[in-house]
This record gives C-alpha cells, sequence and structure tokens, in this order.
C-alpha cells in the first residue's frame, strides 16, 4: 500500500530516500533480498529504526559478546527490558542503565526527563517495583551561558520525572570536561526489586491470543529518534528537536501502579515497554523472543490526532506507552484493571504463527516483513580498527609529577574543581527519600536502601573516570569497574553485577572503534576478575559534535547486597580518637589526575596502573574487616587522591583529622594510585582490623578539633586548614560557577 | 486508633504514610481510595504527600475536587483530625480548609534536605507530645513549598497559635519562615514537611513519629473520658 503522499517503492529505490532514514545502500539492498520485493514506505522506515545502532547494536556486537554475562544468582542475563540477580529470600535485584546524550544535547529539560521514564519502564515491564533511580551526567565546563544551561535543565528534567513518580533518586555522578561540551551525556539507571515468581517476559506466545495496547496515545513526537541517536551531532541537530520526546510522568506513575498488578495475574503473557523505535520494537521483539509473529489493525491504536500514517504511528517514540499479550478470552480482566488506573487499554492485534509483522490500515495490508529479520537479522559490523596516534605518544611520555608550592592552595584548589566539588545543588534537587527506604543518601562512595521485611539493604553506585579511559582505554575500563565495585565494599556490601552504559564516539572512525575495542577488553577482564557479570546495558556511539568527539566513556552501574544492616558503612568519620588507617601504597600516578588537570590544563601520558589481583584481595579484606565490625569509616580513594579522601571524609562530621605523611610528599597527598581505601578504626578494633587487614598503614587520628592538620615524618608542618576553609572551598564551587554567565 | 490514608492519583508518600501508623506507632491503617466519599469509619485522615494529578493545573487543585473531598470536608467539620503533608497540606489549601496559598520555591527549584524545624505550638492534636520551641529535625521535599498568605489573615494565624511549625532558617521563601498551619479550631493541619519520614533512627530522624503519638494520646484521652 501507498499513501499517496508517500513516495513510491521505486521512487524509494532511485531516489536513494532510505539514505536520509539512515539505511546504507548495502542494507537497503539486504531488505530487498529479505522481502523479494522493494519495500515501501513504511517497510523502509520499520527497517531503518530497527536497524539503527540504538536498536540493533550493529557496530559494538562483536565487542558486548566478550562481557561475562553468566555467574551465580544471575536470573536474566542481556536481552530483556533489564537484567536479574538473586539476593535470596525469593527476591532479586533487576537493574539498568541507559543513555540518552543525544536528546538531552537539544532539548536537556525533555531529553533528561524521558532518559529516566524509559529506564523506569525497562524495570517495571520485567514485573520489578522500581525502588531507585541513579545517574550519570558529563558536561563541558560550567561557567559558559549554553552548558550552565544544559547542566541546569538536565537536572530540573531528572528530578522533575523522578520526583513526580516517586521514585528516589539516591545516586550518581556529575563531571565536567571541556570533550562534552556540545554533546553532554545524560545516563540513567534504575533498580527495582522482585519476588522470583513474579518475573515476566517480554514474549508473544500463543497463537490467537491478543495484543493488548497500553497508555499514552501515539504522537509524532520522538519520530525516528532511534534513529537521530545513532548519529552524530551537528550545526542542524536543532531541527531534529522534534525526534526528542515529551514525558508525562503522572502517566507513567499510573502505569506503573497498573502494570505491577497485571503482572500478579497469570492472564498476562507477556508485557514489553515501547521504548526506542516504540510500536515496530516492541512488537517485533516480543514476536520474535517467542518464535510467532503478530498482527495488529493500526486503525486502533490510539492516536493523538487524525490522519496519522503507518509509518508515523509506527516510528513514533510518545512515551509512557507498553504492548501486553494476554490469554485469549481473558483481555476484558486486564483492561478493566488499566481502566481502574484510569489508563487505556485496547486491544490493537493478535499473535500469529508466521513469524511476520503485519500491519493493516484502512483495509489494506500497509507492511508485512519477517520479524526476525527486523530484531535479530540486522547486519553486523566488525568495523576497522586502528591505535590512534596519540596513544603510542601517551605511553611513551614521562608522567612527570605536578610541581606544587603551596600544599595548603592545592588542596583548597583540588575540593573546588566542579569534578570533585560537592554535588549538594544537584542532588538537593531530587528526591532521594520518597518511599522511606534511603538509608545512606548521596554524597557518600555509595548509596544504600534497606529492603523492608529483611534485615538486609542493597548498595549502588555509577562511576567511570573518563580520562583515564581516553589516555589508555584498557587501563582506564579496568579501573572504571574496580572503582564502582570499591565504592561498594567501602558501603559495606558485596558486589553483584553490572550494567554498562558505553558512551563513544563514531565507530566509523577507526580511533573511535580502537577505543571501543580496547576499553570493553579492560571492562571485561575487571568483570571477570571480580565476578560482577554484565546482566544488561546500553550503547550510545556517534557522540560527537562537528567531528569532536567525547572521551570514550563506559559508565558502569553496580549493585550491591548488605547482608546485615549493621554492615552498613559511610565514608564520614564517626568519632574523635578512631585512628586513621591508609590502605595500599601510592605511586606517582598522575597521569589523568585531577592534579595534573590543574596544573597542566590538559591530561596526558600514562593513566595509573591497576592490578586487578591486588585490587581484589584488597576488596575481600576490607569487606571482611567491615563484616566483622572492626570499620567506622570507609572511603575510596579517587580523584584528587589522598589529602582530598580525607578531607571528604570530614565534611559535615564537624570532626577534624591530624596526619602524618612520609615518603614523597606531592605523590603521597594527590597521586591517583587505585585500590586504595581510606579507614578510620576505633581504637579498641586496632589489632583486629590490621590483621585483616594487613597492607593497612595506620596515619593518623580523627581529631575533635575541626581542622585537618597534616605533618611530616620528622614533625615539620606541611598544611593546616580548618574544617570550614575546606567545606567553603567545596560546597561553594558549583553554585559559584554557575552564578558566573561566562 | 483508626486511620485512613487518602489515596489520589499520584500520591506517592501514601506508603510511606502508611508505614509510619503501621509498624513505628502500630495502630490500624488502610488506604482510601479517592472514589471513596465517606470516611465515616476513621479517626484520622492523612493526606499523602506526591503529585497528584502530576501537579497539573496547581498543586492540589484537581484532587480537592474528587468524590472524597466530601469526606475529608465532613471528617474535618466534625473535629476529627486531619493531617495533609507536603502535596496534603497543597490540597488541604485548595479545598479551603486551610488559608493562603503556595507559590514556587523562591529558588525555583525542586528542594530535598533535612530541615529543623521549630514547634511553635504545642496544644494542637498534632504536637501535644513536643515541648514548646523544641527543635525537631524532619526533612522536606518540595518545588512549590513557599507559602503565602496576606496580612490580615497573617494576624489572624497568629492570634489563634494556628501557625504550628516554623523553618528554623529560611528554606523557600515563605512567609515568616512559616512550615505548617492548622484551622482555627486545630483539628486540621497542613505542613510541607514530611513527618512519615522522620519516624526510623536508621534513616536518619526519629523526630516525626511524636506527631502520630501525640493524635493517639488525643485519641486514648477523647475515648476513656466518653467509654
Amino acid at each position: 500500500m501507498q499513501l499517496l503522499h508517500e513516495p513510491s517503492p521505486e521512487q524509494i529505490k532511485e531516489k536513494k530516500l532510505y539514505a536520509e532514514m539512515g539505511l546504507t545502500d548495502e542494507e537497503f539492498n539486504m531488505v530487498e533480498e529479505i522481502l523479494g520485493r522493494l519495500p515501501n514506505f513504511t517497510e523502509t522506515g520499520l527497517f531503518s529504526v530497527m536497524w539503527s545502532e540504538h536498536c540493533s547494536y550493529k557496530n559494538s556486537k562483536v565487542l558486548l559478546k566478550k562481557f561475562p554475562t553468566e555467574g551465580e544468582g544471575v536470573l536474566q542475563g542481556p536481552g530483556e527490558g533489564a537484567g536479574i540477580i538473586d539476593i535470596g529470600d525469593e527476591q532479586a535485584v533487576v537493574f539498568k542503565i541507559e543513555s540518552h546524550n543525544h536528546p538531552s544535547a537539544i532539548e536537556p529539560y525533555q531529553g533528561a526527563a524521558t532518559g529516566v521514564g524509559g529506564i523506569i519502564r525497562d524495570v517495571f515491564s520485567m514485573g520489578a517495583r522500581p525502588v531507585a533511580l541513579l545517574n550519570s551526567l558529563r558536561f563541558g565546563e560550567l561557567g559558559t551561558p549554553r552548558v550552565n544551561y544544559l547542566f541546569e535543565q538536565v537536572v530540573a528534567g531528572i528530578a522533575g520525572y523522578g520526583n513526580c513518580i516517586g521514585i528516589p533518586t539516591v545516586g550518581g555522578e556529575v563531571q565536567f570536561d571541556p570533550c562534552y561540551a556540545g554533546n553532554p551525556l545524560v545516563n540513567a539507571m534504575c533498580v527495582g526489586l522482585i519476588d522470583h515468581k513474579d518475573i515476566q517476559k517480554g514474549q508473544a506466545k500463543g497463537v490467537g491470543n491478543p495484543v493488548i495496547y497500553v497508555g499514552a496515545s501515539t504522537g509524532k513526537d520522538g519520530i525516528h529518534g532511534a534513529t537521530f541517536a545513532s548519529e552524530e551531532l551537528n550545526e542542524g541537530s536543532e531541527s531534529k528537536r522534534p525526534a526528542v520526546q515529551v514525558g508525562d510522568p503522572f502517566m507513567e506513575k499510573l502505569l506503573l501502579e497498573a502494570c505491577l498488578e497485571v503482572v500478579k495475574n497469570d492472564a498476562l503473557v507477556g508485557i514489553q515497554d515501547m521504548g526506542a523505535a516504540g510500536l515496530t520494537s516492541s512488537s517485533a521483539e516480543m514476536a520474535s523472543k517467542a518464535g510467532s509473529g503478530i498482527e495488529m489493525n493500526l486503525d486502533l491504536i490510539p492516536q493523538r490526532e487524525k490522519g496519522m500514517t503507518p509509518y508515523e504511528m509506527m516510528l513514533s517514540e510518545s512515551q509512557e506507552r507498553m504492548l501486553l499479550v494476554v490469554k485469549k478470552g481473558r483481555e476484558d480482566e486486564i483492561i478493566s484493571i488499566f481502566e481502574r488506573h484510569g489508563l487505556l487499554a485496547k486491544v490493537v492485534g493478535q499473535v500469529t504463527d508466521d513469524r511476520k509483522l503485519r500491519l493493516t490500515h484502512q483495509g489494506r495490508v500497509a507492511a508485512e516483513v519477517p520479524v526476525d529479520a527486523l530484531a535479530e537479522e540486522a547486519p553486523v559490523y566488525h568495523k576497522p580498527s586502528t591505535e590512534p596516534a596519540y596513544y603510542s605518544a601517551f605511553q611513551e611520555q614521562e608522567t612527570p609529577v605536578p610541581a606544587v608550592t603551596d600544599m595548603k592552595e592545592t588542596l583548597l584548589a583540588l575540593l573546588s574543581q566542579p569534578t570533585i566539588a560537592s554535588k549538594e545543588w544537584v542532588y538537593d534537587q531530587y528526591d532521594y527519600m520518597v518511599r522511606t527506604n534511603t538509608v545512606v543518601s548521596p554524597g557518600s562512595d555509595a548509596a544504600v536502601l534497606r529492603i523492608r521485611e529483611t534485615n538486609k539493604a542493597l548498595a549502588m553506585t555509577t562511576d567511570c573516570n573518563s580520562r583515564y579511559i581516553y589516555l589508555d582505554p584498557e587501563m582506564g575500563g579496568k579501573i572504571a569497574v574496580a572503582e564502582a565495585a570499591r565504592n561498594l565494599i567501602c558501603s559495606g556490601a558485596k558486589p553483584l553485577g553490572v550494567t554498562d552504559c558505553l558512551n563513544y564516539g563514531s565507530p566509523d572512525r577507526p580511533e573511535i572503534f580502537w577505543q571501543l575495542e580496547k576499553s570493553t577488553d579492560g571492562l571485561s577482564e575487571a568483570c571477570r576478575a571480580l565476578e560482577t557479570p554484565v546482566i544488561g546495558g546500553n550503547v550510545s556511539l556517534y557522540n560527537e559534535r562537528s567531528g569532536e568527539a567525547v572521551y570514550p566513556t563506559p559508565v558502569i552501574g553496580m549493585v550491591g547486597l548488605i547482608e546485615d544492616l549493621a554492615h552498613i558503612t559511610t565514608q564520614q568519620f564517626k568519632q574523635a580518637g578512631d585512628l586513621i588507617y591508609l590502605v595500599g601504597e601510592a605511586r606517582p600516578d598522575f597521569g589523568g589526575s585531577e592534579l595534573q588537570k590543574l596544573t597542566d590544563g590538559d591530561i596526558s601520558g600514562r593513566p595509573p596502573q591497576i592490578d586487578l589481583s591486588v585490587e581484589k584481595e584488597r576488596q575481600s579484606a576490607v569487606y571482611e574487616a567491615i563484616k566483622a565490625g572492626t570499620v567506622a569509616s570507609a572511603h575510596d580513594l579517587a580523584e584528587g587522591g589522598l589529602l582530598v579522601a580525607v578531607a571528604e571524609s570530614m565534611m559535615k562530621t564537624g570532626l577534624g583529622a591530624t596526619m602524618t605523611i612520609g615518603g614523597h610528599l606531592v605523590t603521597e597527598s594527590f597521586s591517583e594510585t587505585p585500590s586504595r581505601y581510606l579507614i578510620s578504626v576505633k581504637e579498641e578494633n586496632r589489632e583486629q582490623f590490621e590483621q585483616v587487614v594487613s597492607d593497612a598503614a595506620l596515619i593518623g587520628r580523627v581529631t575533635e578539633e575541626a581542622r585537618l592538620h597534616v605533618t611530616g615524618k620528622a614533625g615539620e608542618a606541611i598544611l593546616t586548614a580548618t574544617s570550614s576553609e575546606l567545606e567553603e572551598a567545596w560546597r561553594g564551587a558549583i553554585p559559584c560557577l554557575l552564578k558566573s554567565k561566562g | 486508633m483508626k486511620f485512613a490514608v487518602v489515596v489520589f492519583p499520584g500520591s506517592n508518600c501514601d506508603i510511606d504514610m502508611y508505614h509510619a501508623i503501621k509498624d513505628e506507632l502500630g495502630e490500624d491503617v488502610d488506604y482510601v481510595d479517592y472514589r471513596e466519599t465517606s470516611l465515616e469509619e476513621y479517626d484520622a485522615v492523612l493526606l499523602p504527600g506526591g503529585f497528584s494529578y502530576g501537579d497539573y493545573l496547581r498543586s492540589g487543585a484537581i484532587a480537592a475536587r474528587l468524590p472524597i473531598a466530601a469526606g475529608i470536608k465532613e471528617a474535618a467539620q466534625q473535629g476529627k483530625p486531619v493531617l495533609g503533608v507536603c502535596n496534603g497540606f497543597q490540597v488541604l489549601l485548595e479545598l479551603g480548609l486551610l488559608p493562603g496559598a503556595m507559590r514556587r520555591n523562591r529558588q525555583l527549584t525542586f528542594i530535598c534536605k533535612p530541615t529543623t524545624l521549630i514547634v511553635k505550638n504545642n496544644q494542637t492534636p498534632f504536637t501535644s507530645t513536643y515541648e514548646s520551641n523544641q527543635e525537631v529535625s524532619i526533612p522536606v521535599a518540595h518545588g512549590e513549598g513557599n507559602y503565602f498568605c496576606d496580612p490580615a489573615t497573617l494576624t489572624e494565624l497568629k492570634e489563634n497559635g494556628q501557625i504550628a511549625f516554623t523553618y528554623a532558617e529560611d528554606i523557600n521563601g515563605s512567609i515568616e519562615n512559616i512550615a505548617g498551619i492548622t484551622n482555627k479550631e486545630g483539628n486540621v493541619l497542613g505542613m510541607m514537611p514530611h513527618p512519615e519520614r522522620a519516624v526510623d533512627e536508621l534513616l536518619g530522624s526519629k523526630d516525626g513519629l511524636n506527631m502520630f503519638v501525640s493524635l493517639l494520646k488525643q485519641w486514648r484521652e477523647s475515648h476513656a473520658i466518653t467509654s
């Protein structure tokens, strides 16, 4: 069928109209071969979205295969809405991270808000109750009107959606670097809880079973969103604003509660979120996974405006919609549940056995294509990979220890670097307490939520230092996983698994593909070494503006289990007199460090080197020490090194610290050597702690006096700063940069 | 004692209110759907926080026009304690059960954080187990909590002791740092801070529990007299 104003199949081929939708010549030829005829306009659209990188992972699939995806307790690995890991007591944790970078670059509020909405649907479509949200954000350097605007609006969008739907936003990270100025990164993660018996799959089983459309009606928003997300940003990107969806968190709250009621009903066969590529992906994927087909009458699709074409309906990415398959004869039962929640639910088609997606519109067949061709048979590319020149230059470069003349000034300057500075301005806008389970709120190494009716808790974090990954993708990849795991260890949790969000530039460039290849090698190796399988995630490529790629940024979302509420630990010092230990020795690791950025204005050289066996050993030791009750506070040493970690442990406690530093002063104070911890211990637990954590060095004490006092081995004064000086630098930095209008 | 937690479409602190009563206070509590019209069988009515109808139109405006509004008004008239927290406070303003109005926070952003409140009137059914001028730690989480009323109303609020709580410091621009007010009779209280989030030491504060303890105490006393 061809609508009057749509180009004919022949025109699509001759004028290469498919290219505008993102298909290459070869891909179009493949479509023609699969169908045995030329695709019409609608069908061309179906293939172009489903074969976009965003939906098919055609450029990254070969690399994703490297990840360990199985492990003890993994109930659902990659492939469904979200991964699932057993946590005992017939319960499981469900989590996933996803990017919304491109939409946020041109419409930051809605881009970020709908990113949150989408990831929440992924989790509750598994049958899980979403219990927490996290995010990972990257912007250019604050201080220019454009960057400030993007930052403020992204945070407002995340807050607007999460607060309204009533799922606490409990953690995350924000970093700033010039490479993100034109292409910010907005990654949202959702964590849910589920009883094993409620686990759902997005499958369209049972020939003749009705297909039910639920939620918001379909509008012309978000058309080709997935395709838009699979190309570079440029000067013309503003014109793609119609590809950005508009969120309605109130609608999603209704949808969430209704779906969680429906998953308890045995009439439900399968359920899937209409995310990227909307109706197309949900129907094709559900049918493909079940080995069935689906036919839908598009006249029955609830529409926001008259005269929508099949192409528009199938490619719309209107938010807050779900597709369900239910047992034949019981559709009214399910529909009435949605109606009681004030939602629209309607039978729009049925499951067939011919493994085709067949769409009818106004009495004619608008499209008929094999579901597997859409969902599974996208071409897979192994792009050429070339080691970039910068890499070998950095590897060969001597990375000197930066010169520091004034220790105090340097520490204050580091604390006011936006990447290190307090993110209170951000998280005070997020309702991180709603549903009253948040035990450790934003600002510590990891967020902790209790699990009601048990004595257990979940710890969760997102992490990625992309500077290290840029300098050395493989090493940086390992460090990212290790740091996420260390954050969980510090909160008293055993890391369970990983969800990753791979944000890179264009894979069509061999140097970028090389970054992707090497960093996923590093990530995989670390996930194996630390026994944290990857249970799902997302790939976002083409993060470039006008040819400038972002740093390779594979964000690690990690969740851990705290076996006993008594194990919950935070980074804050607890009482005066406690002993301060440093676990792990410093090496002169300054490549990509905050101090290097501060003194040189840029990063260079080799990043810190990590030994995964040392990492694993120390994690086990610190975890055992926490479980034994010998640890008062624990903090991972990260950006800025030891003195920054000590200052952070003092914040908001009213306590101070006195400590002695030996060895090379700058290295000991500011190096970013990984696998290290700052731990405080009560005097009476000293012996027991030292026995368990054998490489812990006693470096100082927590003091009543609210100041940081550092001396050298011979007692010489190195640095004295009051808590209020430290806190002012740390807390004031971001609000101050936002006030400056460039 | 039997509590009702009214659930509007878009309420999201209903579960917190429910658990505060059931788990921490240890009394009976039911969720009551917005389509009900009567709250006859309950001794106290709790309007939870959240985003009823997504705050569309005006926060609380649509919720105040649902069938349950009749039940809430009737309970208030009968002198039963009616507590509205956050969005529940906004609903009470829209119902006309409390005077004044809410504006967006002065800083124009949502704020979520622990705050220190001062108990200005401990002679209400909600606050009788606090000391007068006691400082308590109860968190806020709102985007539109900037309370406003005209000077005449403000004078009246003060004269009648209707100001139940103030913020120890200005957090959102509210007139006279008002955090919570009662009606003239004292049985209807609206407040922006969330006492139901401060009922368990594990989560940072237990200072909100006394509000529910006060209600229970008053209920027990009045029932001891009548029975």
